[in-house]
């Protein structure tokens, strides 16, 4: 078994917008990229267990071969900067996806 | 190693991410030296949250954008280029726009050589907002529902985010040598003048999206330098300005997912890039080549609207929490605290006045409701946030909190001197105004230009 942070080169989140959360989860190569993609651990449902959400509240989960990369978002509980919010950038909410299962 | 001179047919540009953050002197010497058609500069963004769009204030420091602004000043007297610099003060309000035009004429005047400058507020009015409301035009974006005229009365500055042609439309209408506008669409600052100068819409603007934010589209990755763009016909090539960074097929693929939800279907004002036919390859070690972006017209022309509402006032507590037995309880002594605030405080402060909430770091302070983990830590550092209707709202409630949560009693308390470390005297800290984005939604615009016409001004 093989995690996300042995496999991926880059692993991060960010504001896309004051609203929501976007996840970059970046391979090191297109075989990785392939690899696990084949073998289907890493899904919707894998991410959203990694923060105790619904599937349904991940906007979007994308497989993109031009970046070796998988992107998805979900809606943040604050609004960037708004009152009780925690992270005005919203760059230090990858972590939970450092220990998931990729091979 | 040289950078190669602009070539015939090619428009080159220098991209620098954001206004005051830096970059190398020595990355624009050799950018000046290719042959610039463009310096384009990015000063804002929603990134640091509501607080500059609402206040007024700006985002950068003056002395670090006087500093990158006489640089680029010299480096366009030289050049011969435009200088396009968007989002102006960071929020593109108009008391943005301003505050950037004082620090630029200041530099003018300096520098003892007049310049011509067109400057475009996006500011936007109060009425025409409402107008645009009641007849249907204002549409939901990335939050559910339209805001209503309560929102817009309240919006302490509403901007909108204007695209390619009000600020082509000031290179072509005008000698200006440089455009400063309000909130701008990044990549428009970069594609307004390759579109005027009749090159290809879909590879500008994706040039523009790729070098908005200078060198973090590079590895290694620097949001403090500049990165260079020479749109062709066909395609455009992205490089570095000095040795010590390359760009790469991955850092470019990089960059274009960042901060978006959809990396291959990228709408703004006036169309989608699509990027579903793109191709990235490497021209060399340094230099990546892409092709293939095309704009998707859309019939509709929509602007972003952008606005920030005051929220309330500011009072926060820092402590830091060591006895295991006041961490093992946290959640029920904050919920009590919380609720003995409420009694404390009533009925001269009712609750409808005031929010609290506990940052717990080294249990969630990050993450809060997303935090996966549940381990007890052996030390928790706790930031009460306080925000109130008014300064003195807050700082009561703040002031209750840190009493009470410095002795409040607790099954099994065996350190009955006091719960919490506090490391400041005053232990609580007033922390100034706090704003929220309460508009952020589309507006149709059918006629860009006229709304967001320029004015030119000669500043000596």
């Amino acid at each position: 078994m093989q995690t996300l942070r042995e496999v991926c080169k880059v692993v991060r989140s960010k504001n896309a917008g004051p609203f929501i959360f976007t996840f970059d989860i970046m391979f090191k190569d297109t075989e990785t990229f392939r690899s696990v993609q084949e073998a289907g651990h890493l899904d919707r449902a894998a991410v959203a267990r990694a923060y105790g959400i619904s599937p349904n509240e991940v906007l979007s989960f994308d497989w993109h071969a031009f970046a070796n990369a998988v992107k998805f978002s979900i809606k943040r509980e604050v609004a960037s900067g708004g009152v009780g919010d925690s992270d005005v950038y919203g760059a230090q909410q990858h972590a939970p996806l450092l220990e998931l299962r990729a091979l | 190693m040289r950078m190669q001179p602009r070539q015939e047919g090619e428009f080159t540009v220098i991209s620098c991410g954001m206004l005051g953050y830096g970059f190398p002197e020595i990355s624009l010497e050799r950018a000046v030296g290719v042959g610039l058609d463009l310096i384009a500069v990015d000063a804002g963004s929603t990134d640091p949250g509501p607080y500059y769009l609402g206040s007024g204030k700006p985002f950068c420091n003056d002395a670090m954008v006087r500093r990158d602004l006489e640089l680029l000043l010299d480096a366009q007297i030289e050049s011969g280029a435009k200088l396009v610099i968007g989002s102006a003060g960071g929020a593109g309000s108009d008391v943005h726009l301003q505050h950037t035009l004082n620090i630029l004429r200041d530099c003018i005047a300096r520098r003892g050589t007049p310049r011509k400058l067109a400057v475009i507020s996006s500011e936007m009015g109060k009425d025409e907002l409402r107008a645009a409301l009641r007849a249907g035009k204002i549409h939901a974006f990335e939050t559910p529902g339209l805001p209503s005229e309560e929102d817009i009365d309240q919006a302490a500055h509403v901007v909108a985010q204007i695209g390619v042609e009000p600020i082509a439309a000031a290179i072509k209408g005008s000698d200006a040598d440089i455009i400063v506008s309000g909130r701008a669409w990044d990549p428009a600052n970069i594609a307004a003048l390759p579109v005027a100068r009749g090159y290809d819409r879909g590879l500008a603007v994706h040039a523009g999206k790729i070098l908005e934010c200078g060198a973090l589209a590079a590895e290694p990755v620097g949001g403090a330098d500049l990165l260079m763009g020479r749109i062709r016909r066909d395609d455009f090539i992205v490089e570095p300005c000095t040795d010590t960074r390359a760009c790469t097929v991955e850092s470019v693929a990089a960059h274009t997912m960042y901060e978006k939800t959809d990396p291959v279907l990228l709408p703004g004002p006036g169309g989608i890039s699509d990027l579903r036919q793109t191709r990235f390859e490497a021209l060399d070690e340094r230099r990546v080549r892409v092709s293939g972006t095309r704009h998707i017209h859309d019939p509709v022309y929509r602007v972003k609207l952008e606005g920030a509402r005051l929220a309330g006032f500011r009072n926060i507590v820092i402590g830091g929490i060591r006895d295991p037995g006041m961490i093992r309880q946290i959640d029920e002594i904050q919920q009590g605290v919380v609720a003995r605030i409420a009694q404390m405080l009533s009925p001269r402060i009712t609750t409808d006045q005031y929010r609290i909430r506990f940052h717990r770091y080294g249990l969630d302070g990050v993450m809060g409701r997303l935090e996966p983990v549940k381990a007890t830590p052996h030390e928790i550092g706790i930031l009460v946030d306080v925000v109130g209707d008014t300064a003195e709202i807050a700082a009561a409630a703040a002031g209750a909190a840190r009493s009470l949560l410095l002795h409040w009693s607790y099954p099994g308390r065996v350190a009955t001197a006091g719960n919490v470390a506090l490391p400041f005297s005053p232990a609580e800290i007033p922390a100034g105004q706090v704003f929220e984005f309460n508009i952020y939604h589309l507006m149709e615009m059918p006629d860009p230009v006229a709304r967001f016409g320029w004015r030119l001004e000669e500043a000596a």
